[in-house]
């Protein structure tokens, strides 16, 4: 059975209601590791060997992240810079990740709208995060689309149920995939 | 006494209760009916191991109600009142005064007398505590809508028992009872003598009584301390006797008056088991003293008057249920639990015969209807368990609620010392708006930081009781922040052996202190000097021309390391030569991180960073 971990950050975790939902959803798969970065590393102090021990352990590696000023958390930055060094996950004949799936799931708070051409942000969310497909790229990871919810804390429950589900059962659908595979 | 002697009798009752009650625990019936059992099978009855000598006991043992009732009025909190003013008066307000209406309009059926239908309705609607706590706590149903419901109603009930025991004497019926002994005042010179009383108590419990326990407290002797508590309790109780009022009402309110002060847990728990004897003795006197001749003559009578209570009860529980809005579910579990006659019953029923205010023909088939009431309760849990309950349909518990934008923390936690340490803790948690309780054991210290505001009780960390009455059961959290390390570990293994889903966080003054803390079970712990002498070496590195920042790193990861090494010297903390080969060998891997140049720059300054600038 294929595993799939979740490097989830997010400084405010208590405020955040889609995160919660979304977690809560899968809090029953035995295979999926929540990794919760904010709550592992609130001195910003990231245990480099772990954290790469952790990413060996699983087929799936999952980026999961509220959207602040176009970008990603400051610690889930961090995290990026010293885990995905030089001799591990990329360099010549050294992408030990190579062959893992990865999965962004990002939660932004403005309306979907507003990510186009005509919109107060003038360019879909996906313009804004380049670097991930780059990340793949280098570190020949199998990016699968990304699973965006907009507009997070003003969605009606049973709205964010309906993405609760569909996250679950996209997660689900990978890690059969990943199996497969193996 | 003579007869058997002291010792003997002792040992008969002790066994007793020690071989009834965990039987009746494991049969689900709660301790009272342990003890009232114990007392039927050693009475006149079965055994007919005690016989003339159980009214002298049961006078001796009445005074473990006295004592319930200071405890009671302790453990009232000014605040939760306030809080659940509405169900306290209103559920509880009516219940009582409904339940008494009732039962009153059908003794006097029986009677003629309204006194007597009076006194016996009053007795009658209180409910078992005991009984019903017990059971509710391990349904794990006290935080629900029924539990606390019932709590509420209880709760009423413990505080009605007081102006009752005040009326008790008032409804003589003159030709039967010996009024005239009890030297009685007018009318308005007795109203002026209990207010006069009452003031007194308030006054002696507010300011005296804490100027003595505070010097009591500084001698550090212990049995001084339990002494004085009890020394308060039995001069308050005579006191009250000999101006011809309840004891039990006098201690009720020193009890309130110092439910404020910062004696209480430690008053709570040196009373604590001497009460719990006494009323044992108490429980067990009444079993002796049932009457089960009676329930052979007339079984359908009695029965038939134990099936009215319960359906009296349950009916007006039901309709209160209905009023006050809660569920079908809650409402059932509510009317299934206060359904049975109380263990107060027993105190106003032998109050009343020593009044001379109800006849023993009377008393006599009550006691035994209220025993066997009580002695019912977890059948009526059982029927509305597999009876009630499923046909009103369970509820999923998941799904039900909305998905709140903010997820709110709400931890409880006990903080033990209040002193340099453990101040910054305790104001951290307040200032962020939780719940704790803080004890220290200086009295000097609670009354300095008294001074400036804080909630501070006295009391001594290292013991189980203590801990106990300041609630250790409902609290996730024990930060031990004082600065006695054996008494830590002492406190660390009872709170583990007893409780040991709860966190305990633990201030170590070195670094063997914090291996032995880590190996008797603290779940964290905080070396005192540790954070701010790494403080203090970050800065002099900064100083002596680290980069701020690759000295913020130098020290962390340092302190990472460092951390790692005391976990395993956590382990071999019992073999000294094993901690001292650890210890170098960490020492010396440390050395060798921070010292090597050419290592530095794969282990401190952060390879990520390093590579490709």
């Amino acid at each position: 059975m294929a595993s799939a971990l979740i490097v989830y950050a997010h400084p405010a975790h208590q405020r955040s209601r889609a995160n919660r939902v979304l977690l809560d959803r899968i809090s029953d798969l035995h295979n999926v590791t929540v990794h919760d970065l904010y709550e592992t590393y609130p001195d910003f102090f990231i245990d480099v060997e772990a954290e790469q021990a952790l990413l060996l352990e699983h087929d799936l590696i999952v980026i999961q992240h509220p959207v602040y000023w176009y970008n990603m958390p400051a610690l889930l930055r961090e995290w990026q810079d010293l885990v995905l060094e030089y001799g591990y996950a990329y360099g010549r004949q050294q992408q030990k990740l190579a062959g893992k799936g990865m999965w962004v799931v990002m939660t932004a708070g403005a309306p979907e709208h507003t990510y186009c051409e005509t919109g107060v942000n003038e360019r879909p969310l996906s313009d804004y995060f380049l670097h991930y497909p780059r990340m793949a790229n280098v570190c020949h990871l199998d990016m699968k689309p990304t699973f965006e919810i907009y507009h997070g804390r003003h969605t009606e429950d049973a709205t964010l149920e309906e993405a609760a589900e569909q996250y679950r059962s996209r997660l689900l659908s990978y890690l059969k995939e990943l199996s497969n595979h193996a | 006494m003579h007869e058997v002697g002291f010792l003997m009798q002792a040992f008969v009752f002790l066994a007793a209760a020690v071989i009834a009650v965990p039987i009746a625990a494991r049969l689900g019936l709660g301790s009272v009916l342990g003890y009232l059992c114990a007392g039927a099978v050693i009475g006149p009855f079965a055994l007919g191991l005690i016989g003339q000598d159980i009214e002298e006991v049961m006078h001796f043992a009445e005074f473990g109600v006295v004592m319930m009732l200071f405890l009671v009025g302790l453990e009232l909190d000014p605040s939760l009142l306030w809080r659940m003013r509405m169900p306290i008066v209103g559920m509880g307000g009516l219940q009582v005064v409904l339940t008494t209406g009732a039962i009153t309009a059908i003794a006097w059926q029986f009677t003629y007398s309204w006194q007597h239908a009076l006194i016996i309705g009053m007795v009658l609607s209180l409910s078992s505590t005991a009984i019903v706590l017990q059971t509710l706590n391990e349904k794990g149903l006290m935080k629900n809508e029924s539990g606390q419901s019932a709590f509420a109603v209880l709760l009423f009930q413990d505080i009605a028992v007081i102006p009752m025991l005040a009326l008790l004497p008032l409804l003589a019926v003159t030709e039967v009872g010996t009024f005239s002994d009890k030297h009685l005042l007018p009318g308005w010179q007795s109203a002026l003598l209990v207010l006069g009383v009452v003031v007194g108590i308030v006054v002696v419990g507010r300011w005296l009584s804490r100027s003595v326990f505070r010097i009591i407290a500084q001698t550090r002797l212990r049995e001084m301390f339990t002494a004085t508590a009890l020394l308060l309790v039995v001069g308050i109780a005579v006191l009250m006797e000999q101006v011809g009022l309840s004891p039990a009402l006098g201690t009720f309110v020193a009890g309130v008056v110092l439910a404020n002060s910062e004696y209480r847990h430690e008053l709570e728990a040196e009373v604590e088991p001497f009460k719990g004897l006494l009323l044992a003795l108490f429980f067990i006197s009444v079993g002796a003293s049932i009457d089960f001749a009676l329930l052979a003559a007339e079984p359908l009578v009695i029965m038939a008057m134990v099936g009215a209570l319960v359906l009296v009860k349950m009916v007006i529980l039901l309709v209160l249920g209905k009023v006050f809005g809660l569920t079908s579910r809650s409402n059932a579990i509510f009317t299934f639990s206060l359904a049975q006659g109380g263990e107060f019953a027993f105190v106003l029923f032998s109050y009343a015969s020593a009044q001379d205010v109800l006849p023993q023909t009377i008393i006599q088939p009550l006691t035994l209807v209220v025993a066997l009431s009580m002695a019912l309760t977890p059948l009526l849990f059982v029927i509305n368990e597999r009876l009630v309950l499923p046909r009103l349909g369970v509820k999923s518990q998941a799904g039900s609620r909305p998905l709140d934008a903010l997820e709110k923390a709400e931890g409880k936690a006990i903080l033990v010392g209040f002193g340099r340490f453990g101040q910054i803790v305790g104001r951290l948690l307040r200032m962020n708006g939780f719940e704790i309780t803080v004890l220290e054991h200086d009295a000097q210290q609670v009354d300095l930081v008294r001074s400036f505001g804080h909630k501070v009780y006295y009391g001594d960390a290292a013991r189980m009781d203590l801990l106990e009455t300041a609630g250790i059961d409902e609290v996730d959290l024990l930060v031990l922040a004082i600065d006695d390390h054996a008494r830590m570990l002492k406190t660390i293994h009872q709170v583990k052996r007893h409780h040991p889903q709860i966190k305990i966080l633990a201030r170590a003054a070195g670094r063997r202190e914090a291996a032995e803390l880590i190996h008797a079970g603290a779940d964290h712990i905080e070396r005192e000097t540790f954070d701010s002498a790494l403080s203090m070496g970050r800065k002099a590195l900064s100083l002596m021309g680290f980069r701020a920042y690759q000295a913020q790193r130098a020290a962390q990861l340092f302190k990472h390391h460092d951390k790692k090494s005391l976990y395993a010297l956590s382990e071999v903390i019992e073999d000294d030569k094993k901690y001292i080969t650890v210890a170098k060998q960490h020492a010396t891997d440390l050395e060798k991180v921070l010292r090597s140049d050419d290592q530095a720059n794969t282990d401190l300054d952060d390879r990520g960073w390093e590579s490709g600038s």
